[in-house]
């Protein structure tokens, strides 16, 4: 019997279970909400105009490219594994859906499918050198960060720059926003009730099984803050442009990819190779072929978050998918408490980190202070990320010998 | 005439490189018998597990499955046949729960989504059945202690209903009490008629549950005991190679006459 649980009869039950999940390293997303706030508030403190509706509605489009890059990260670190190239592979889809859209004058349409399709065309190169070669994904990533790059520069050709249609379906994209008041509000009361009725229904389905239920009052207080939270996000909008289309569809993205990690077989399977290879293979889970389609999801999103990184300066050009867009992307899932050892993180943690890292270059650049700065910051958190995500894989070990 | 072996291995043999890991191996195990597979580190007995479990098929021999023979090749299709197998390192997932262990490459569904309720419910149905007691089954295997996690490695196998369940040293790292769970749990296994290979170096535990007991020796056939008529010493020299055997004193015997 484990010593934690033994003890928690006696002790108000709520605290109980939140001491117990803290000593078996169960942590979960409490450690980046507290920095995330910490942030906030000190920024807030050092410039009011950091919480004013305009600053945070170009935050919550800014996060969206490096966010969807973010969410494939989180799939291949979950089997345990990196992606080096999303970087790359993001400059190089804006580059091709750039070069075919304007200078060829394909439809823009087909050109963001192409665009998209060579991302998963990729992954599925990576994953097969990985998985089925097996060349460390360290290596192959590396190789397609340098490769991939070089592409996009051959692409792009003498130019170098290719700016797109401000009026295009792109463009949109990141340009977008409904203005009217009630679609905020109607997206927030959507996705509140709808996390209600999923979550009454879970229980009550439990309840008639006889099996452990969350009780009424613990599907109240969740139910209660995410609309607290989703209604404050959406007055907050709406004193600006509204709500913009880029944030709906990294939500929508999230939601999706959320379900299909939570509860499809498919997100089962890629936890559980990154929580044991070998218990996998054994349970006769087709380990190649999950590896290298999470490679083909990170790819893919790369793609994807390359086109709204494009879309949000209207344009391709040879910086696309550089600078330090590819740390941030892994920087992000690992703030959001993805874990870098694998088998442990959530689709969310790209949402949590990505707001972390563009909250600090946000606040900077409103400081004025020198990007220098930004870097020391975005660091310092990246290593207390890091550093948490040890010590508590360390602390569930240490739980399971009492 | 008797029902045909559950599992009978006729001539198996595996080689690793330039090594001879099982060489012309037989094995029979009959519905409700427990036969323990003893001997030496490196005799071959993890290797002939996974053949039997699919892991890493044999390079020669033939496996007869219930009066027929088959070829197992995959995991999954010793698992349709109805073998399952506990390994010595467990096969878990650390970061699954007990229900996602449990259910690992045979999830439940309800219209295309994993069925997380009707999961659950068996668990406890299954942990209930056998008296199994756990903190709850929610939590990452991670933070159980070990006969807790080996309770869950056995509980995995059973879930499948299968007929013959393979026990690769599931007494290994527990303490006294814990392994007096796991024995009864094996005859519980027998009593309702399943076969069980029964693997350990602990041979109070194998006089104490197993009705046959055979012995490899260097990837060998080195005989195969009943175990109410046979002595500790007998089968400790089997397995060491010490003393003579009836295998080996016969052998020796015609060598003599020819």
């Amino acid at each position: 019997m484990s010593g934690g649980s033994g003890t928690a009869g006696d002790r108000p039950h709520r605290w109980g279970a939140l001491r117990d999940s803290l000593r078996s390293g169960e942590l979960g997303s409490l450690p980046v909400l507290l920095s995330l706030a910490s942030i906030w508030l000190i920024f807030a403190s050092l410039d009011e105009k950091f919480l004013s509706p305009r600053n945070l509605s170009n935050l919550s489009v800014d996060i969206v490219g490096t966010g969807l890059i973010a969410v494939g990260v989180v799939f291949v670190l979950l089997v345990g594994e990196i992606d080096l190239s999303v970087g790359s592979v993001s400059g190089l889809a804006a580059a091709v859906f750039a070069v075919l859209n304007v200078q060829h004058g394909m439809a823009e349409v087909p050109a963001v499918l192409v665009a998209v399709a060579l991302g998963a065309a990729i992954g599925a190169v990576h994953g097969f050198f990985f998985a089925k070669v097996g060349v460390p994904a360290f290596v192959v990533t590396l190789a397609g960060l340098l490769g991939w790059n070089g592409l996009m520069l051959y692409v792009l050709g003498s130019s170098g720059t290719v700016n797109l249609d401000d009026e295009g379906l792109v463009a949109m994209l990141t340009s977008h926003y409904f203005n009217d008041v009630a679609v905020a509000y109607g997206v927030a009361a959507l996705g509140t009730a709808g996390y209600f009725l999923v979550s009454f229904r879970d229980a009550r389905r439990r309840i008639a099984a006889g099996v452990p239920a969350r009780t009424g009052g613990g599907i109240a207080v969740r139910t209660g803050a995410l609309g607290a939270v989703t209604f404050a996000a959406a007055f907050v909008l709406n004193r600006f442009q509204g709500l913009p289309l880029a944030l709906l569809i990294f939500i929508t993205v999230l939601v999706g990819l959320d379900h299909v990690l939570r509860r499809t077989t498919y997100g089962r399977m890629i936890f559980a190779i990154g929580g044991g290879v070998e218990a996998a293979r054994r349970a006769g889970l087709g380990v190649v072929r999950v590896r290298i389609s999470v490679f083909m999801v990170s790819s893919t999103m790369a793609a994807v978050g390359g086109l709204f990184l494009a879309s949000r300066v209207t344009s391709a050009s040879q910086a696309s998918g550089g600078g330090n867009l590819l740390m941030n992307t892994i920087a992000a899932a690992v703030i959001g408490g993805t874990s870098l050892f694998g088998g442990r993180g959530r689709v969310w943690s790209a949402l949590l980190g990505v707001l972390v890292i563009q909250s600090i270059a946000s606040g900077v650049a409103l400081l004025g202070i020198q990007a220098a700065v930004q870097y020391m910051i975005t660091g310092g958190v990246l290593l207390v990320a890091v550093v948490i995500d040890a010590l508590s894989r360390r602390a569930q070990k240490a739980h399971g010998r009492v | 005439m008797p029902a045909p072996p559950l599992l009978a291995l006729k001539g198996i043999s595996k080689r690793f490189g330039a090594v001879q890991a099982l060489a012309d191996i037989d094995l029979e195990i009959r519905a409700g018998q427990v036969v323990a597979l003893v001997g030496d580190n490196g005799a071959g007995k993890s290797t002939l597990v996974k053949i039997i479990a699919g892991v890493d098929p044999a390079d020669h021999g033939v496996v007869v499955w219930d009066g027929r023979p088959v070829h197992i090749t995959r995991p999954h299709e010793a698992q349709a046949l109805g073998i399952a197998t506990v390994y010595q390192d467990l096969a878990l997932c650390d970061n699954l729960d007990v229900v996602g262990n449990l259910f690992l490459g045979r999830e439940i569904h309800r219209v295309g989504v994993l069925d997380e309720v009707e999961m659950e419910r068996r668990t406890l149905g299954l942990l209930d059945t056998f008296s199994i007691r756990m903190p709850s089954v929610r939590v990452p295997v991670a933070s159980l202690s070990g006969g807790q996690r080996q309770t869950v490695a056995i509980s995995r196998s059973l879930l499948g209903e299968p007929r013959l369940v393979l026990l690769d040293e599931p007494t290994a790292a527990l303490g006294i009490e814990q392994t007096a769970q796991v024995l009864d749990l094996v005859d519980r296994l027998r009593e309702r008629g399943l076969g069980v290979l029964l693997i350990s170096h602990n041979m109070g535990d194998v006089k104490a549950v197993a009705d046959w007991i055979a012995v490899l020796r260097l990837g060998r056939n080195n005989g195969f005991f009943d175990v109410t008529t046979t002595s500790h010493e007998q089968i400790i020299s089997s397995i060491t190679g010490a003393t003579d055997n009836a295998v080996s004193r016969r052998g020796t015997r015609e060598w003599e006459v020819g």
